[in-house]
């Protein structure tokens, strides 16, 4: 698990506009980035934080100005040469890198079985043998009977679908994502989320996705890293980024709302997973201290198939004369972070990453009695 | 003129012009496809960035297709000469109308071209293709309906030059209209020979667009 199957080093992607003389867009700033094999490893952030130049950076559809991407062990940027063309070994290399398109990119002028076996032949994989491979990974993706359909008569979710056996066709190690699920409704980006959870399980694929939507991270990555104009300012795994005081993906991934009742008390989010969710800390921290909890806000879900609870409550007083409860609450191997300002229009660094899913989302009450 | 006159001058008329015209579309189809494909791909951010081919091939093309084809007919002669051994008859004005042709076909094959979707070739790219792959499995295919009307567009184009060529010792419909029709003052056999033009362009066209519709019926359709 823990072998980095893509590693970009110090990767950079300056684009030199004539129409902006002198004023160069700095897309990717010193991109330092590790995916480990058999991860899905997703990469999120607002339009316009270089996402998208990051994801083609590491099968170098793009030329990074500066840095280094290495997948499965091979250094891409240095078999890239200095033309503008990709040379036989980088387009050998490429073609053990699936890719899949937020537009999907299937050929109009092909039927869907003969999308998914135009990297075959590519590869030059003999006729007969393309058309079984392309029917077993049609089947893989539930599509064995649309083989002669054309793409035009598929549905979003079932063109993404030829989309990902397509990707698949090489046998690929690594599976890149560009916004795979952006155009496609709620139900169907979960059912192709679902596909890419059980291939990433199923053969071991290593994903790695770039997204607007907090959802899909929520769903199915092991890790994620945020970017904002064109640097990683956060990354880890879930459960690492979770854990970790003050980080704004965990903050994304469980929001949790609620303004304080009024002024001199103290607002603290509480943050629960692995064994301290099952226990019942918030009656106990009432009970120990004699104190009147208030839950202002808590949210209860499954992130990466780990039990995670997170809770804003108010406890009456100023900080000072809540150190020891806020202790307790460490002790019992919670996390505890006391909110200075919680008002919305004061926490700027607290915007959602997309406003629309992250808030879209009610988080779900849980009662103090079911701690 | 009667019309049991007529219909030999007309036969042969025609025969000359279908000659003519399906030659000289068979050297433009391979001189102008070529062309057009390396507008595109040397332009600015294409597969095969190149400036200054571009810029040569962009006033080649556009020198072509500014000059009036009567003048090309005749400013030719000596390179037909050099090509058939003559400059009179259907076969040698095959040479003036391909190389007529050639500019207008190519800055049509360049939109179609163009109009292909740049997602696809990424994907191709994606997958390791290189560029004579993309060529010959996205662009060309995603591009054939568009290519195919560029075709019909230019042998309805080819046909009126073909009746300009009569003018300078070709045959067809055109010679045949000149020097029957005009030098002869035969206004009914001038009258055949353009509902017979009339005829074979509107055929040429409903055969275009029926295979058009045929190719992009695959494509676009739900059934």
């Amino acid at each position: 698990m823990d072998t980095p199957v893509i590693t970009t080093t110090g990767l950079t992607k300056i684009y030199r506009s004539a129409a902006s003389r002198g004023r160069d867009i700095t897309a990717l700033d010193s991109v330092d980035l590790h995916v480990r094999e058999g991860e899905v490893f997703g990469v999120v952030g607002q339009s316009g934080a270089g996402k998208s130049s990051l994801i083609r950076c590491v099968n170098l559809l793009e030329r990074p100005t500066a840095g280094r991407v290495t997948v499965a062990g091979q250094d891409l940027t240095a078999l890239a040469g200095r033309g503008r063309r990709a040379g036989k070994e980088l387009r050998r290399a490429r073609s053990s890198i699936g890719m899949v398109f937020q537009h999907f990119n299937l050929l109009s002028s092909r039927t869907v079985q003969d999308n998914v076996g135009l990297p075959l032949e590519i590869l030059g994989v003999s006729g007969r043998d393309r058309a079984r491979r392309a029917l077993e990974l049609l089947d893989l993706v539930g599509l064995a009977d649309k083989a002669s359909s054309y793409p035009a008569q598929l549905s979003g979710g079932q063109k993404q679908r030829v989309g990902i056996a397509r990707a698949l066709a090489g046998d690929p190690k690594v599976l890149l994502s560009d916004e795979a699920t952006s155009a496609l409704d709620p139900e169907t980006t979960r059912s192709i989320l679902q596909l890419l959870r059980d291939l990433n399980r199923q053969l071991g694929l290593t994903v790695l996705l770039i997204t607007h939507e907090m959802e899909v991270v929520k769903t199915i990555c092991d890790s994620a890293a945020l970017m904002e104009k064109g640097r990683i300012v956060e990354s880890g795994t879930v459960g690492e980024l979770l854990a970790t005081p003050g980080s704004q993906l965990a903050r994304e991934l469980f929001p949790v709302g609620g303004a304080p009742s009024g002024p001199g008390r103290t607002v603290i989010d509480v943050t629960f997973h692995g064994e301290a969710a099952t226990r019942p800390v918030i009656s106990q921290l009432s009970r120990t201290y004699n104190i009147d909890i208030t839950i202002l806000g808590a949210a209860m879900d499954t992130v990466a198939g780990r039990q995670i609870g997170r809770m804003r409550i108010e406890l009456p007083g100023g900080y000072e004369e809540n150190v020891v409860p806020v202790g307790f609450l460490r002790e019992q191997g919670l996390q505890a972070e006391v909110v200075d300002d919680p008002t919305p229009e004061n926490e700027p660094a607290r915007k959602p990453v997309a406003n629309e899913s992250a808030q879209g989302e009610t988080p779900a009450l849980v009662k103090e009695d079911a701690k | 003129m009667t019309w049991s006159e007529m219909q030999p001058l007309l036969a042969q008329g025609t025969v000359d012009t279908l000659y003519m015209v399906l030659w000289s579309t068979l050297v433009t189809v391979l001189g102008g496809l070529p062309l057009g494909i390396l507008l595109v791909l040397t332009d600015k951010d294409g597969l095969l960035q190149n400036a200054p081919v571009n810029k040569v091939v962009g006033v080649i093309v556009n020198i072509g297709r500014s000059l009036p084809f009567i003048i090309l007919l005749i400013a030719l002669i000596p390179f037909t000469t050099f090509v058939v051994g003559t400059f009179i008859g259907p076969t040698a004005m095959i040479v003036p109308l391909a190389v007529g042709a050639i500019p207008f076909f190519a800055r049509l094959v360049e939109t179609a071209i163009r109009e292909v979707d740049h997602g696809l070739v990424e994907a191709v790219q994606a997958m390791g293709g290189s560029v004579p792959t993309i060529v010959r499995k996205v662009l060309l295919p995603q591009a054939l309906p568009s290519l195919v009307a560029g075709v019909t567009t230019t042998v309805i184009a080819l046909i009126g030059y073909s009746a300009m060529a009569g003018a300078v010792g070709g045959e067809g419909l055109g010679s045949k209209a000149v020097t029957y029709g005009f030098q002869r003052f035969e206004n009914g056999f001038m009258l055949a020979t353009v509902v017979v033009l009339i005829l074979i362009v509107t055929a040429v066209q409903l055969l275009g667009d029926g295979v058009v519709r045929l190719l992009a019926r695959r494509g676009r359709t739900a059934s």
